[in-house]
């Protein structure tokens, strides 16, 4: 029994073409105990950042607002919007603040970069509990499912999925994955951003 | 958060609730690690670099394609094995201070100064920062090639090997090294000693990096020699659209949208302004 399985959850976050999609379960637990069916773990940092943090419910809580802190001291001492790129390295160094005591939370982040030539590119990654960055071109997983997740998405992603194909594929990966794990679901929550509008679904899943 | 200024260094706050939780009987996750396959090998110019790409988080594989080869300075590069973010971090961290001693000095920083930067870090931390690393490069003293151990023990040799298919990777250099040999049969022993630790050793795999140094120029390879490469899908697995039943959906328009309107006067009555 880890820490990371006391309360459950699982974030998963995937590439499109021109767009990212981020889900995650929605269920807080105590142990095998079911508390909350409806226990958001994905918040949005910008318009165009979306972070998930599964693991301890507690670190959730604290750590969503240590990075809300964060990124509003940012906006105003640069006067501009964090880039995702930028975001992450802020994530990744306020876990490795706490390396010898660490926060129990595998951050995943997705969200569209700006390009110089001021179109948007897609962007993925997420950190280990001490803030090891893995910036994939694929998907990235995290949480209690996470080794059924990287199995599923493994066979499932391809790349340059339209958005609501991209709706698709991460949906079912989630949905599938989260069936096999104790600790992950009663219902999903999905993502997906695209360069004008972000998409927010909530799933029919199984509530066992 | 009781204030906004944070102190530099690692931060403490969590240590009593963790260990609470340790004794609770729930042992700490694990973090991931670069099971690891990097070398190092002097020839006759300079100094190559290799690693393999795959990082995992106990028997799983986080990433297939990371990158072990970091940045010191311009003549100065370091591979790592171990924990990953204790990688990441302390070569970042000794790559900015030798950018401000190169700066202070004025003059080209030399590879004994990384070294001892790194050492007395990791040595500081009684092997708890769980680095270890190739420091391999080309300064005024000529090439120099350093083996560092995550409780800050340091060796000088010619051809050097590290992580969990070091013994793997030995096996080729000690083969196949010879004093002065060329730039291309340097870099052929070094990925064929990286390919040893891909195929034999279960840490390692994935792609080939190398990293050429010489005194005039340095040559990163990313991904030199792609082994591992996966076939395209024979068909298409993507679900039909309607398939996942949703039950709710929020849309959030990022499209600023304006409309004027105008007040006071109304159009067609234009401002006086005799």
């Amino acid at each position: 029994m880890s820490i990371m399985e006391l309360n459950g959850g699982s974030v998963i976050a995937m590439v499109g073409k021109d767009c990212v999609a981020i889900a995650s379960d929605l269920r807080l637990g105590n142990q095998a105990l079911g508390i909350s069916a409806n226990f958001q773990k994905i918040f949005p940092v910008t318009d165009r950042i979306y972070l998930g943090l599964p693991g301890l419910a507690t670190d959730v809580t604290t750590l969503r607002e240590r990075f809300r802190f964060r990124v509003n001291m940012y906006t105003i001492k640069e006067e501009r919007e964090i880039e995702p790129e930028t975001f992450a390295r802020l994530v990744s160094s306020t876990l490795y603040e706490h390396r010898f005591g660490p926060y129990f939370i595998e951050p995943v982040m997705a969200g569209l970069s700006k390009t110089p030539s001021g179109g948007y590119k897609p962007f993925i990654a997420a950190a280990d509990l001490i803030g090891c960055l893995n910036f994939a071109k694929d998907f990235v997983v995290a949480g209690t499912a996470s080794s059924k997740l990287y199995g599923v998405a493994e066979g499932l992603w391809e790349p340059d999925l339209e958005p609501e194909d991209l709706f698709e594929t991460i949906s079912q990966t989630l949905l599938n994955a989260v069936d096999r794990d104790a600790y992950s679901g009663w219902g999903c929550v999905v993502h997906v951003i695209t360069k004008d509008k972000v998409v927010t679904r909530t799933l029919k899943g199984r509530m066992d | 958060m009781a204030s906004v200024y944070s102190p530099p260094g690692f931060n403490f706050s969590n240590e009593i609730r963790n260990n609470f939780l340790l004794e609770k009987g729930l042992p700490l996750p694990k973090a991931t690690s670069t099971g690891t396959t990097i070398v190092g090998c002097l020839f006759k110019d300079g100094i190559v670099l290799g690693a393999d790409t795959r990082a995992t988080e106990g028997p799983i594989v986080a990433d297939k394609n990371c990158e072990k080869i970091h940045y010191i300075t311009e003549n100065i590069r370091c591979c790592g094995a171990g924990t990953a973010a204790d990688t990441e971090f302390t070569t970042a961290l000794i790559s900015s201070n030798m950018e401000l001693h190169a700066l202070s000095t004025g003059r080209k920083p030399r590879v004994v100064t990384a070294m001892t930067m790194l050492k007395q870090m990791l040595y500081r931390y009684q092997g708890h920062v769980g680095a270890a690393l190739v420091l391999g490069g080309v300064d005024a003293t000529g090439p120099h090639l350093f083996t560092i151990h995550p409780h800050g023990s340091t060796d000088k040799l010619p051809y050097v090997t590290m992580g969990s298919g070091s013994l793997a990777a030995m096996a080729v250099f000690e083969s196949g090294w010879r004093a002065d040999m060329s730039r291309d049969e340097a870099l052929n022993l070094v990925k064929a000693a990286i390919s040893a630790g891909i195929f034999n050793d279960l840490g390692s795999g994935s792609n080939v990096d190398a990293c050429i140094i010489t005194a005039t120029h340095t040559e990163l390879l990313r991904n030199v020699e792609m082994p591992n490469q996966r076939v395209e899908k024979e068909r298409k697995y993507a679900f039909r659209r309607g398939t996942t039943a949703w039950k709710n959906q929020t849309v959030r328009d990022l499209i600023v949208k304006e409309e004027l309107t105008t007040v006071g006067a109304g159009p067609g009555e234009a401002m006086d302004t005799t």
